[in-house]
């Protein structure tokens, strides 16, 4: 290993090698389904045209995919500052009660296009304030943050149970939830958006904050990569040590890192909420802030990879709800599977082809090399 | 009389509640004294408890479902090492990939297998870990305040139980007293000493990660095979989580590690037996707040309010020997 390798081509580091990775996990996923007695191919078929044969299959697959760029973004913004935000479930799932203020109190008050900036602020808002307190921890004592947005995440479950059992829930009724939001709590459907490409969405509940997320991902981006702060961000993940030698506040950077997170999580709120279910559920982030890790990890934290990985994603959870008609032994919890092994083999085990590639590119570049000074020996004689 | 009955049903449910807890700290301990963070312990437990669940449907003894928790814990173990000690990859990474891999795998697994919802099917009693009586436990039994002790607290669990305090000396006297803990400990806080030292420092933390899978696999048949009486879907619950947070609670030491796992499982017992009985002067606690007391305990604690709880030097950095 103490041997320098070649440097690998751009492409090749972020296209190829992701790509193995990720056709590594989907060949032991294949593996779990033969594991199950089904076909692997027969399932792959299924989920690609569950999620894209029909109008209301591409609804759904953008709806999920809607949360996963928040939370996808939510990790990589983290991840660019060297920090792990294991906490974007629970951001946004409390970012929910930021959503929730302004549906329950102004949805019936204001339109929906002014209820929606309101409401894109407060569950920002909330999910920033959650984030803050891991940061400062982070920041100021030095505990790790991966451990204390895990026992946030369990905090912030416990609080909206309360709140969604107690005091959220309206009189006589059982159900876990809030009341239906009015009609400014509800945002317009993408159909339009479809039609225009000859689909039909039918019921799929795929709406506006889609475009959101979209801003979201490309104003990250501006961020990260076109801004003083997105420079300073990048430079206390790459080396904290530089980042301070170049006088850069450690407490305010990681502060302010983790906030952004967090807002980006609890944005991921609107969608379920205003978008589809206009109120609040229990357990309404059904594991999407963990997706979030996949996707980061997948679109190596550029908000392009993650839009991709994102409707990956979202292929997946669409998919594999359509796979379970077919195949009962498949469920979604297939789903859980493959992004545990995304997770595995594009994130804690990314560096593992990486060798056996790079020697295969150094060999590619030596044949090169070798023969080229040899064409102009030859010439000079 | 009956207060010290509802006492002693209190503590002999914390101690009930403790165990797989117990079990999953000190797992964590071996692997995090090493040098190696473990957020998997969660899926190492849930494999487990399904493994046990699995095999002891099929083979009717409790001890075959332990040998497979161990060995799918121990496997699930042995991918971490191999992520983050062979290929340097990130810790955390990895301990939440085994999380979502554990998660999935023994839901699809279940229902393919036994079509039962994802669980297991409910086992007899002789495919179980049953409670033993402790010689003398009957006879005793009269006998004021030390007999209802001896029988309501003392006896009655299931070996696993004492296995688990057991461990608590045991994992001292490894960890203080032998020359493997004295590495071990040296490993997770200045790997390059030991490497000097010409000992092999991937091969020590590759064996605190086989102790750490070995002890969450016994943690997960407990809760399959012992306390339950078969696997249930996501039957972990984040208890490997508030083992996580038990271990940073002792400090990373043994003895602590139990007493942390007792406060966390009495905490847990006294908010089964709350539930709907208001408290004089606070009035009725909300379950939830007490389910998440021992979450914001940890944090409390890692704010630095309760002592300062310091990690292995070198936990989560993987030993790279040319630098």
């Amino acid at each position: 290993m103490s041997q320098p390798f070649a440097k690998l081509p751009a492409w090749a580091d972020y296209g190829l090698l992701p790509l193995i990775n990720l056709i590594v996990a989907f060949f032991v996923a294949g593996l779990v389904v033969l594991l199950v007695g089904e076909s692997p191919v027969d399932a792959a078929i299924l989920m690609v045209k569950g999620a894209f044969g029909s109008g209301d299959g591409v609804g759904y697959t953008l709806y999920y995919a809607t949360n996963f760029i928040f939370t996808g973004l939510c990790v990589a913004v983290a991840f660019h500052c060297g920090l792990f935000n294991i906490g974007g479930e629970g951001q946004a799932y409390i970012g929910g009660l930021g959503v929730a203020l302004v549906g329950l109190g102004l949805g019936s008050a204001l339109p929906w296009w002014l209820a929606f900036p309101l409401a894109i602020v407060a569950s920002a808002l909330v999910g920033a304030l959650w984030a803050l307190i891991p940061a400062w921890l982070q920041a100021k004592r030095g505990s790790h943050v991966v451990i204390t947005t895990i026992m946030f995440n369990f905090i912030a479950a416990s609080i909206m149970v309360y709140l969604l059992v107690g005091p959220l829930k309206p009189l006589g009724s059982q159900a876990p939830e809030t009341r239906v939001f009015g009609e400014g709590g509800q945002l317009p459907g993408l159909g339009w958006l479809l039609n225009l490409v000859g689909l039909n969405m039918r019921s799929a509940p795929l709406n506006i904050s889609f475009l959101l997320a979209l801003l979201a991902a490309f104003l990250v981006w501006v961020l990260i990569w076109r801004t003083k702060l997105g420079y300073e961000i990048r430079t206390m993940g790459f080396s904290p040590k530089a980042a301070r030698y170049a006088g850069i506040s450690e407490l305010r950077i990681i502060i302010i890192t983790m906030m952004i997170s967090g807002a980006l999580a609890g944005m991921m709120a609107l969608n379920p909420i205003m978008g589809a279910q206009h109120r609040v559920q229990l357990d309404f982030v059904a594991g999407a802030g963990f997706v979030g890790i996949a996707v980061a990890l997948m679109g190596r934290s550029h908000p392009a990879g993650i839009v991709l990985a994102a409707i990956l994603f979202g292929m997946l959870y669409q998919g594999g709800a359509e796979i379970a008609f077919d195949m009962p032994n498949i469920s979604r919890d297939m789903i859980v599977i493959i992004q545990g092994l995304v997770i595995l083999f594009a994130g804690a085990l990314e560096h593992m082809f990486r060798p056996s590639l790079q020697r295969i590119f150094q060999r590619i570049g030596r044949g090169k090399r070798g023969t080229a000074p040899a064409v102009v020996a030859g010439g000079g004689q | 009389m009956e207060s010290l009955t509802t006492i002693l049903q209190l503590f002999d449910s914390t101690i009930r509640l403790s165990v797989p807890l117990l079990l999953a700290c000190l797992a964590g301990l071996y692997s995090e004294r090493a040098g190696i963070f473990d957020i998997g312990l969660e899926g190492k437990m849930l494999a487990g408890a399904f493994a046990a669940g699995a095999a002891a449907t099929w083979f009717g003894s409790a001890y075959i479902g332990l040998f497979a928790a161990v060995l799918i814990s121990v496997a699930l173990g042995l991918v971490h090492g191999f992520a983050s000690i062979t290929h340097r990859g990130n810790q955390i990474v990895s301990g939440v990939a085994i999380n979502f891999i554990a998660a999935g795998t023994t839901v699809i697994l279940g229902q393919a297998w036994f079509s039962q919802g994802g669980r297991t099917p409910s086992l007899p009693n002789d495919a179980r870990f049953n409670p033993i009586n402790l010689p003398g436990a009957q006879a005793l039994r009269d006998v004021p305040v030390i007999g209802p002790i001896y029988y309501e607290l003392i006896s009655g669990h299931s070996i696993l139980v004492y296995l688990a305090f057991a461990m608590v000396p045991f994992t001292w006297w490894v960890l203080y007293r032998t020359r493997f803990g004295l590495r071990l400990r040296a490993v997770g806080e200045n790997p390059a000493a030991v490497d000097t030292a010409g000992v092999s420092v991937p091969w020590l933390r590759y064996r605190a990660v086989i102790c750490c899978g070995v002890l969450c696999g016994v943690a997960g048949a407990y809760l399959a095979t012992a306390q339950g009486a078969g696997f249930v879907k996501d039957m972990t619950a984040g208890k490997g989580y508030i083992a996580l947070a038990a271990l940073i609670f002792a400090k990373w030491r043994p003895v602590q590690a139990m007493f942390a796992c007792l406060l966390f499982g009495f905490l847990d017992a006294v908010a089964i037996r709350m539930q709907g009985h208001p408290l004089p002067l606070i009035g009725e606690v909300p379950v939830q707040f007490m389910q998440a007391l021992p979450y914001i305990l940890t944090v409390v604690l890692l704010a630095g309010f309760i002592g300062k709880a310091i990690p292995p030097k070198a936990g989560g950095v993987a030993y790279v020997k040319e630098r």
